[in-house]
């Protein structure tokens, strides 16, 4: 899919993060296009869920800047908010509500849907990602895995354009996570749906990412941008090429 | 014809979904677009109802056409329904689930005019994902109804589980004191000693305060004003003392445990000591035990203390010298008075404690059930020790103590 001619979505700029007198990385520059799956891979430790969390303003990047949907997330973030969907690592469902009420909340608090039609739309998303008939479960009662569709059904309240989605595949069997790529992809082909997916997980990466770039913790930054299968096949370098061909360093 | 046309601007407008004949455009400014009205006009197409849609189909505009459109196509039953949404610039799922809840309302599937590839595929999606949820919530309802009924019961049959279980282990403890290690005890009694010294001094006093006043006010009518000494002294020994400090373990300490030992077993630690074989009731319960049993004495002598202090203050503004009143005191209460409270109190402890541990060890999945688990030792910890109070009250009476 050639990223060329659609319009850019999310524009990161010479962004910087610092802990202290500690960097953690520096001078990350990248842009995402609609309707790409766009993957922020690299080793534990590297930065991948911190730079998710600027990306969706939860943290304020050290330095350079960030547009999510022509709106800097810094000045801007709230009127991004509602256009944005983010699945957590964990879910990060409700605990003290069930599948359908965690998916209509956003609905509740952002549309003026009268309650059946609420629980309608809710029901689809949770029929999207296959999970209707656990509808009126709480999150205690389901599986990591489903827990995690849940949390994408729940991103996907709004119909956002964007979805940011950390660490899908962590900690779950290969099933089911080639389960979460088959429905990334048909969420983004059926709906159109932009993804940004911070993984390490190699199958995960190869099976669904358009484009990715790779974060180093030594070099503190990036060191690779582009279609996985080309950095597989054509990098030089000998973190990018370790990673692509699980080898020790 | 008839037409409906509902005025409103959506509310929500963001770049997605499926535009009627052209692709999907998506600035990056749009999250600032404007939105359009959307609208539905029911018209008579021969035989056919037809309702033409217009406009963006996101969820502001299915919330605006929502009982509009269903009732039109609930009216409309047993005629063939049409949507012409050759007027839509936008539908995403929430449009999409506006369109399939019109042709449950109606009864049967709508035939699809105007509507582009993409949208068509995504009306059978959501036509696919709706189709479940009726039979799976009825079954769901079913399905709680029933461990609610027997809730009462598996609560009972827990706690004689549970009595038992620590029965075994204090019994076994001889054989397993490497399990129990000094560190629990002495850490939880100085959690639900030490730290709720404070606490208990403060509410004692301001009980034995209280009490004082409000009982001298009528006795100065009979001139027996010294007598309040004998009333609150036996009530504190008696009653008050091991009472009062009963509820300040359940609220205090029984709470704690619940939720210490609900997180561990939430964070699957409880089930990893079984698996090295390491007895949770010897590791987790039979310590806080011990050291509730270990801390009540403590805690019911520093309240009557702090409660005669509080009853001091008062004679002492009504005119009576403390000697009188210590005199008093002596005079009115005996070594069993003070000793029956402190045996309630050493009961009330155990039964606190214990209940803390069980609805601790009985959390289920989750954070919320953290907080159940510590409501419910909360509040099982007081009933508890009030019907157990009632209890001693009876026994006491026959025996004339």
């Amino acid at each position: 899919m050639s990223a060329g001619s659609r319009a850019v979505v999310v524009r990161a700029d010479g962004v910087a993060q610092r802990f202290g007198s500690r960097t953690i990385y520096q001078n990350v520059s990248f842009t995402v296009a609609e309707k790409e799956v766009f993957v922020i891979l690299g080793g534990s430790g590297c930065g991948k869920s911190t730079l998710m969390k600027q990306l969706i303003g939860l943290i304020a990047p050290s330095m350079g800047s960030i547009e999510v949907l022509g709106h800097d997330m810094l000045r801007e973030r709230e009127s991004v908010l509602p256009h944005i969907g983010v699945m957590f690592q964990s879910g990060a469902l409700f605990g003290s509500m069930t599948l359908l009420e965690n998916v209509m909340l956003p609905l509740e608090i952002y549309t003026g849907l009268q309650p059946a039609a609420r629980e309608s739309v809710a029901r689809t998303k949770l029929g999207l990602v296959g999970l209707a008939a656990s509808a009126s479960l709480l999150p205690a009662e389901i599986s990591g895995g489903m827990a995690k569709r849940a949390g994408i059904a729940r991103a996907m309240a709004l119909d956002p354009p964007l979805l940011f989605l950390d660490e899908p595949g962590a900690g779950l069997d290969p099933i089911t996570s080639a389960g979460l790529d088959a429905l990334i992809l048909e969420l983004r082909d059926a709906l159109g749906v932009t993804f940004i997916v911070v993984t390490h997980e190699l199958a995960s990466i190869m099976a669904i990412a358009d484009r990715c770039i790779m974060l180093d913790r030594d070099a503190g930054g990036l060191i690779a941008e582009g279609r996985p299968e080309r950095l597989k096949a054509e990098s030089t370098n000998p973190v990018v090429h370790a990673f692509f061909h699980r080898e020790v360093l | 014809m008839h037409e409906i046309s509902i005025l409103g601007r959506a509310s929500i407008t963001r770049p997605t979904a499926f535009v009627g004949d052209a692709p999907a455009v998506r600035a990056r400014t749009t999250p600032a677009r404007t939105g359009e009205t959307a609208t539905v006009a029911p018209t008579e197409r021969a035989d056919r109802l037809a309702l033409v849609f217009a406009g963006r189909l996101d969820a502001a505009g299915a919330g605006l056409l929502w009982t509009p459109a269903l009732k039109a196509a609930s009216g409309a039953k047993g005629r063939p329904l049409l949507f012409d949404l050759s007027g839509v610039s936008l539908c995403d799922t929430a449009g999409a689930t506006l369109l399939v809840a019109a042709e449950n309302a109606h009864g049967s599937r709508a035939e699809l005019e105007g509507a582009n590839e993409a949208m068509a595929a995504l009306i059978a999606r959501v036509r696919e994902a709706l189709q479940e949820p009726a039979q799976a919530k009825a079954a769901s309802e079913r399905l709680r109804l029933i461990p609610l009924l027997l809730s009462g019961f598996a609560t009972a049959a827990n706690g004689i589980a549970f009595l038992g279980e620590a029965a075994v282990a204090i019994i076994l403890a001889p054989r397993r004191l490497r399990m129990l290690r000094p560190v629990d005890i002495f850490g939880t009694a100085d959690q639900a000693g030490v730290r709720a010294m404070p606490l208990v001094l403060l509410l004692g006093f301001l009980i034995g305060l209280i009490l004082a006043f409000q009982s001298a006010i009528p006795l100065r009518t009979f001139g027996a004003v010294i007598f309040v000494a004998n009333l609150v002294a036996i009530g504190l020994f008696r009653e008050l003392g091991p009472l009062l400090a009963a509820v300040i373990l359940a609220g205090r300490t029984a709470s704690a445990f619940a939720a210490e030992i609900g997180t561990m077993k939430v964070n699957e630690e409880v089930d990893a000591l079984s698996t090295m074989g390491l007895d949770p009731m010897t590791m987790l319960v039979l310590p806080r035990l011990c050291a509730a049993v270990l801390v009540m004495p403590m805690l019911t002598i520093g309240l009557e203390l702090a409660g005669l202090v509080g009853m001091a203050v008062v004679l002492k503004l009504f005119g009576y010298p403390l000697a009188a009143v210590v005199a008093q005191v002596q005079g009115a209460t005996t070594i069993g008075d003070f000793a029956g409270g402190l045996f309630k109190a050493l009961c009330f402890a155990a039964v606190v404690a214990a209940i803390g541990c069980n609805r601790g060890l009985a959390t289920g999945r989750g954070p919320r059930a953290v907080g159940i688990s510590a409501t419910s030792a909360v509040v099982g910890g007081i009933v508890a020790t009030i019907l157990l109070d009632g209890l001693f009250a009876l026994v006491f009476y026959r025996l004339g103590l």
